[in-house]
């Protein structure tokens, strides 16, 4: 089984968490075009390399932020939500680093 | 006999007619290149040379000649969808390979065997009954059954109470079919190549030259080629094409795995599939059981398989067969399925002129090998997207008219 290490459990087997896709920034839904709503909400990067993407914890409910590799499977490293975005200039409406 | 085959066998005069005429150079420029030699892109250009006389044609491929997830699939042949959009594209294509095999000379080995939707929950009979009724409207034969008729057509499935999830009822789709997927995509070849189209194996497309949002052409591996149009059909790369190409695509790419058994006696004629228990499973022309589950729970640009996949599926596998606990697997893959949020695939046109994709087939490509050719080759030859086509555009996500085919897959995502 896969191992992957929860920032607040510790290190788990994968089946006991859950993909969250992509992080990516969402335009402002107020002022945004239909376009670039549907943009956000259906169209992906989907990109073959190193990702930092939302995941879930489900036995707890607590979302973190992993860096993966989408080639080798390897899991880089995981991290809290804040620890991310504090590692991210651009703040949430940024791309990640 | 004997001595017509002797002197057959002494002869060195036998294949005149090799199967595939390669063509050794790569010419400067064609009216259509097509993006990848599988199933899809070979269907494409025999369609556009037998259709509508389009024979400069050259097909590209990095790898070989349908290796990719024409390779990879589990074969199956099915118009039993739940959108009256799906349902109308896959009538046809089950409409076009019952014929393909004389159509393209070659035993693609079409087998109709029936094909179950294992229902286990209120909820999933609710959801056959409406497959049932949709299907019926437009002339597909499918309908729902109780578990007295799924025991008399299929015997050796463990009808029993005792079971963690008991069998309420099924979509019964008995068209439902197998194929050899190799001769499918062999045959294709062969008969494009027969009309003068080219196929290149080992020719990686590095690049899309697009002039004034124009495709005018692809970099390749072994040099520049200029293209009248250009057709990307290369399932499991599919983003990673479209970005060469300047846009992006609403695509995930997932693995999908799958793996057979030794091979056995013919024990089990039917095609089972559960969504509930996420499940599908028949057994081949050569005697394996075929199997396979959903999709990887995380996407992955990756063939490789896991233990957990099949942990999950013999788990559910061995409630349906007990018999399959005395079966060893003898192989076992992943391919790369493209999957879109409405679980449709995207084919036609693209933001780029002259640029026209065939893409989206996250679990569900194979079936509709004939269909998507044809289509495609018309919407090449015209320039516009066949109605058959059109719920499948990709601009439907910009006009939030998605096809939601979640609940037909046979499946569950």
């Amino acid at each position: 089984m896969k191992i992957m290490n929860c920032p607040l459990n510790g290190p788990r087997n994968i089946s006991e968490f859950v993909w969250g896709g992509d992080i990516k920034p969402m335009p402002d839904p107020a002022t945004c075009s239909d376009r670039q709503w549907t943009d956000h909400l259906f169209i992906e990067d989907n990109i073959a390399g190193i990702v930092h993407e939302w995941w879930l914890h489900a036995p707890t409910n607590f979302w973190f932020v992993a860096r993966r590799n989408t080639i080798t499977d390897e899991i880089l490293e995981t991290m809290t939500v804040d620890r991310f975005f504090q590692q991210t200039a651009a703040g949430p409406a940024g791309e990640p680093a | 006999m004997p001595l017509a085959l002797l002197k057959y066998g002494l002869s060195s005069k036998h294949r005149e007619d090799p199967h595939f005429r390669w063509a050794p150079e790569l010419k400067k420029s064609y009216d259509v290149v097509i993006v990848g030699a599988g199933g899809h892109g070979l269907a494409t250009a025999y369609y556009l040379a037998a259709h509508h006389g389009i024979t400069n044609v050259c097909v590209l491929e990095k790898g070989y000649l349908a290796g990719g997830n024409t390779a990879r699939n589990t074969t199956i042949v099915r118009a039993n969808y739940l959108t009256p959009e799906g349902v109308a594209f896959y009538k046809e294509s089950v409409e076009l390979f019952r014929g393909l095999s004389l159509e393209l000379d070659i035993n693609i080995m079409y087998s109709e065997r029936g094909h179950f939707t294992l229902a286990h929950t209120d909820a999933a009979m609710r959801t056959a009954r409406w497959r049932a009724e949709v299907n019926k409207h437009l002339g597909v034969d499918s309908e729902l059954i109780y578990p007295d008729d799924i025991a008399r057509l299929c015997p050796t499935m463990n009808m029993s109470d005792e079971v963690r999830y008991p069998i309420l009822g099924a979509l019964y789709h008995p068209p439902g079919a197998i194929a050899r997927h190799d001769a499918v995509a062999w045959g294709y070849a062969r008969q494009a190549m027969r009309r003068g189209v080219e196929v290149h194996p080992q020719t990686e497309v590095t690049d899309v030259l697009i002039e004034n949002g124009r495709a005018v052409g692809v970099e390749t591996s072994r040099g520049t080629i200029h293209a009248g149009k250009v057709v990307q059909a290369v399932a499991g790369s599919s983003s990673l094409m479209a970005r060469k190409a300047g846009f992006r695509l609403p695509i995930r790419t997932i693995p999908l795995q799958a793996c057979v058994s030794e091979p056995v006696k013919p024990i089990l004629d039917q095609i089972v599939v559960s969504g509930s228990l996420h499940v599908y499973i028949s057994q081949s022309a050569r005697g394996e059981m075929v199997m396979g589950g959903a999709t990887d729970p995380y996407g992955l640009y990756s063939t490789r398989s896991t233990l957990d996949f099949k942990e999950g599926l013999m788990g559910h596998m061995l409630e349906l067969f007990p018999f399959m606990a005395e079966l060893r697997v003898l192989r076992q893959w992943a391919g790369m399925a493209d999957m879109t949020p409405d679980f449709s695939p995207v084919m036609g046109l693209t933001p780029v002129e002259n640029y026209y994709i065939d893409a989206g087939w996250g679990t569900w490509g194979f079936k509709a090998t004939p269909v998507c050719g044809k289509r495609m080759a018309e919407c090449v030859a015209t320039g516009t997207q066949p109605g058959l086509l059109r719920p499948f555009a990709l601009d439907r996500f910009d006009r939030f008219d998605l096809v939601g085919e979640k609940g037909a897959a046979s499946v569950g995502h």
